[in-house]
């Protein structure tokens, strides 16, 4: 009798790495699933903060996408790990923050640890050679197995039939007819591969899960380390720059002016660690003021928060001040005009 | 009964720190989570499912959210 061999398959969410597990499940072999949480997933967070989101019914998609599978989801909280992958890429960034390539090394490299400690005999991923510009290439394949320690454990369902043999299609422990030579950024292969498998409900691919490849949270991230003199983060910092409109008026403080209800909900639970500021005489945001403050500053942080109250067009709003949660200082000021938020304090 | 406060996490973490507890305990244990972040309604029901363990419980309760699992056998 042959012995079932394992993969364990590093699962996204997303419509290749559901399909590359398919594949193996395919032919018989025993696959679990594996999900790395580095703390800069979007869609989790994004949903459970913004109120206009809320409505929405929201899934975790790697669950989802064991549970189309039929195999068990292991997540893996490697947050303080990840911080040296993106503190000091190897390989560099892509067009934002997102250290692509070193990242996958890292994943790939933990599940190799995860496969064996767990008897497991092989790794898979959903890759696909040119699916994505920085850490999906041919150059790139190579890479990836040999710096996570996985070398020719690692096994890509989707392209293989492009890459040499690796050591479950040498033993024989998979077909290499049956699997794929997929290559480029179409999608039409995996689609077809979908239909085939009867999945018509996946997650969008499109490498969007990540908010280290978004824009407008990079340049934040970024003014954050520039602001500390040094790169490093917490939890905590990593989920304020998700929440709210950022402005940096002066070097020594930051103001985190909250969005709708969900985010000032949201802001609420941070009112113990950070001084605060709360319109009184009229409806606005919460505000959370992130740093040190000078001979002044409360009063220009005031004529900001005021700006986005519903008080913006009155003579006077009064704003209460508040540090570690007790109230320290009460002012009243005009709020700015529009034009008096400058372009340069917005984060 | 186990008890496991994950108010003020965001998922995944309280299905992480739930997954991790489980992980210490044996078929037929129970583990109650404690929660503030909606998702995991769904989030630790469908990771029990595809786990093998069975949610005897999940309700809100004065903004928070309680479910209550039976550890399966493996």
């Amino acid at each position: 009798m042959t012995t079932q061999r394992k993969a364990v398959a590093l699962i996204s969410g997303g419509l290749d790495s559901l399909l590359a597990a398919k594949v193996m499940l395919e032919q018989g072999v025993h696959v679990e699933g594996i999900n790395f949480y580095t703390g800069f997933c979007v869609e989790g967070h994004t949903h459970a903060i913004r109120k206009k989101d809320k409505a929405k019914p929201k899934r975790n998609n790697a669950l989802w996408s064991a549970e189309q599978l039929g195999i068990k989801l292991h997540i893996i909280d490697v947050i303080d790990e990840y911080k040296d992958v993106l503190i000091n890429p190897k390989h560099g960034y892509g067009q934002n923050m997102n250290p692509c390539l070193d990242c996958k090394v890292f994943m790939v490299g933990k599940a190799k640890e995860w496969a064996d400690e767990n008897g497991f005999d092989f790794i898979i991923t959903g890759e696909v050679i040119g699916q994505r510009p920085m850490s999906q290439r041919r150059e790139t394949m190579p890479i990836i197995s040999e710096e996570s320690g996985a070398d020719d454990r690692l096994l890509r369902p989707l392209c293989a039939q492009n890459l040499p043999e690796t050591l479950p299609e040498r033993e024989g422990w998979v077909n290499r007819d049956e699997l794929h030579d997929f290559s480029g950024r179409t999608r039409k292969p995996q689609m077809a591969l979908a239909e085939k498998f009867g999945f018509d409900d996946y997650a969008q691919p499109a490498g969007g899960c990540c908010f280290l490849t978004d824009k407008a949270y990079s340049v934040k991230l970024t003014d954050l380390w520039a602001s500390r003199g040094k790169k490093e983060y917490e939890i905590d910092d990593i989920m304020l720059l998700k929440v709210g409109r950022h402005f940096r008026p002066k070097p020594n403080f930051k103001l985190i002016v909250a969005r709708e209800e969900g985010e000032n909900n949201f802001l609420q639970g941070y009112k113990k660690q950070f001084i605060t500021l709360r319109t009184m005489s009229h409806k606005g945001p919460l505000t959370l003021l992130d740093g040190t403050v000078e001979e002044g500053d409360l009063e220009l942080a005031a004529k900001i928060v005021a700006r986005f109250s519903q008080g913006r067009d009155a003579e006077n709003v009064d704003v209460e001040v508040a540090e570690l949660g007790e109230v320290i200082k009460n002012v009243s000021v005009k709020p700015f005009a529009i034009e008096e938020i400058q372009e340069a304090w917005r984060v | 009964m186990i008890e496991l406060d994950a108010r003020r996490l965001m998922c995944p973490m309280p299905v992480i720190k739930a997954q991790n507890a489980i992980k210490t305990m044996v078929s037929g244990d129970k583990l109650r989570v404690t929660c503030s972040d909606p998702g995991v309604m769904q989030d630790i029901p469908a990771w029990s499912r595809i786990n093998g363990h069975t949610i005897l419980k999940a309700e809100e309760i004065d903004h928070e959210y309680i479910i209550t699992i039976e550890v399966g056998d493996d």
